[in-house]
């Protein structure tokens, strides 16, 4: 049989099975809809406001101020269009340029209506440059939407400064701007509870910390003055109308209190591996790491491989029963590598030989050692494959 | 995403390496785009006296696709008067390969590039060669 190592966490995650468990009662038993006033709707309203609670308690913030959404791009969607509906579409938002496309494309979207948009540039290591903040937020400036960390290389970005810096520019420009935080990569590795970072929203989805796909939250402060962006009923303070999904909520909040609490633990071990995996990569020819050598999330290791293409580094992986991910262009479904890596200063010819690994809690050291008894094989065979090539 | 043809290609592919003093080889692609194809060529006469591919090589950097197409490409014309390689176009490098991806199409012309660069660069030296 093959063996199977499954390093793309960073993807999506298998579900807790106390998640499972907790989601149960509310597909058949308790299968209500929560508007519904007879006894069946008062159940499940029941635990979609637990749910709504014990997500706030663990966030320490106020149950006014989660909004269910479907995922975490919908709630990057209506944290930007919604703000920016808001200000009608008057003034200046700053994204910064390692955004996932949840962000990224949404402020593109935002542009064509008429909102200044300014990319902020990382050195790099990925991190985004304060000077360029300090300097472009100006007084028409209404929003900035910095992510937690990286997902696709793992950096931290340096939230709780840039949230300094947001507040002191308030004061210096008598003018308020919200900070938006993507904290999809980061959920269960880094602090993203909004008192202690200092955001004003942030977005998160289930499914990257062992919860179901299909749901999402956006974290909103009570005094952020957001327009609704889908229209058709009073769900979710009439900001995400639509019937909740309770088994997914459910899902979602049992799989963060999970999560939250085995945090120390699973981050120390799954550091660990991670840096073994790192190591062990280096000592291989042509190999560097991609993202901050230190400030960066327990779980992704991600480096670029000398003169191999990225996606037939997956296949060959694959074919040894290992996932992984790529940056590379062929790997995206378009014809450019990775904006994140274009951004870092890293060339497009390094860019296609990318590849991540990223880790869970459920990672062991059986697996980190496979995966680098199997690649330098993959990357011995694929490098024959252009042996004689020039220029590369 | 992938035919089972084409990942047969990827993972055994047919006829890789280099030709040590071929008529022709001829370089395509840039690493920017990140896919690099280089093809070599052994041409010899076939009974009729018509000019064939004896021999065919070749080495990629790129993704599955691009060296699939590579391998499938070189199977198909190995044994092909120049005539006839050279009317092998992408369409038939794809179909052979059981199909690619609509974003994957371009490698199949780099595949037919590189095979027609090859042969053109063959008949300009033999033309100089005709004129001395």
């Amino acid at each position: 049989m093959k063996r199977k190592a499954y390093l793309d966490w960073a993807a999506t995650t298998p579900v807790y099975p106390q998640v499972i468990k907790a989601m149960t009662p509310f597909w058949r038993e308790n299968f209500g809809n929560p508007s519904s006033l007879h006894r069946w709707g008062e159940k499940a309203r029941k635990a979609v406001d637990e749910s709504r609670e014990k997500i706030a308690a663990l966030l320490d913030v106020s149950p006014l101020e989660i909004i269910f959404t479907g995922t975490t791009t919908c709630a990057d969607n209506l944290a930007l269009q919604g703000i920016a509906e808001a200000k009608r579409y008057q003034g200046k938002i700053l994204v910064s340029a390692v955004e996932h496309h949840a962000v990224l494309d949404v402020a593109k979207a935002l542009a064509r209506k008429g909102v200044k948009v300014a990319f902020v540039p990382v050195n790099r290591w990925g991190e985004v440059k304060m000077e360029f903040l300090e300097k472009e937020i100006t007084r028409d400036t209404f929003l900035v939407s910095i992510m937690m960390a990286n997902n696709e290389v793992g950096t931290i970005q340096p939230v709780n400064k840039i949230s300094e810096l947001i507040r002191r520019k308030e004061k210096e420009l008598k003018t308020r701007i919200y900070f938006h935080t993507d904290a999809a990569a980061a959920v269960g590795w880094v602090e993203i509870s909004p008192p202690k970072t200092g955001v004003d929203l942030l977005s998160l989805g289930a499914h990257k910390f062992g919860g179901p796909k299909g749901v999402g939250l956006l974290y909103k402060r009570q005094d952020v003055v957001l327009s609704p962006i889908t229209f058709g009923g009073h769900h979710e303070f009439g900001l995400w109308p639509g019937t909740e999904p309770v088994p997914l909520i459910v899902g979602m909040a049992k799989a963060l209190e999970l999560t939250l609490r085995e945090k120390e633990e699973t981050k120390k071990r799954v550091e660990k591996l991670r840096d073994q995996l790192i190591e062990g990569m280096l000592a291989l020819k042509g190999v560097t790491l991609t993202g901050h050598p230190q400030k960066r999330l327990p779980d992704i290791a991600s480096f670029i491989v000398d003169g191999v293409e990225g996606e037939a580094m997956l296949l060959s992986l694959s074919d040894y029963g290992i996932a992984a991910s790529s940056g590379s262009a062929c790997s995206s479904g378009e014809l450019k590598p990775s904006h994140v890596l274009l951004a870092m200063g890293i060339p497009p010819e390094k860019a296609h030989g990318s590849i991540r690994f990223s880790l869970g809690r459920e990672t062991t050291e059986e697996e980190i050692r496979y995966v680098l008894r199997v690649f330098p094989k993959i990357i011995e065979r694929l490098r024959g494959f252009q042996r004689g090539i020039k220029n590369v | 995403m992938y035919s089972q043809k084409l990942l047969d290609h990827f993972r055994h592919p047919r006829n890789l390496g280099k030709i040590r003093n071929p008529n022709a080889w001829a370089q395509v692609g840039n690493p920017v785009c990140g896919d690099v194809m280089k093809i070599y060529l052994k041409i010899g006469k076939n009974p009729q006296g018509e000019e064939t591919i004896k021999e065919v090589k070749f080495q990629t950097l790129g993704c599955a696709a691009a060296i699939a197409v590579s391998s499938v490409l070189t199977e198909m014309v190995k044994g092909k008067t120049l005539k006839e390689a050279l009317e092998v176009k992408g369409t038939d490098i794809a179909r052979q390969l059981g199909g690619l991806p609509p974003i994957k199409f371009h490698c199949s012309l780099l595949g037919q590039e590189a095979l027609k660069k090859a042969i053109h660069q063959y008949r300009k030296k033999k033309d100089e060669k005709n004129k001395r």
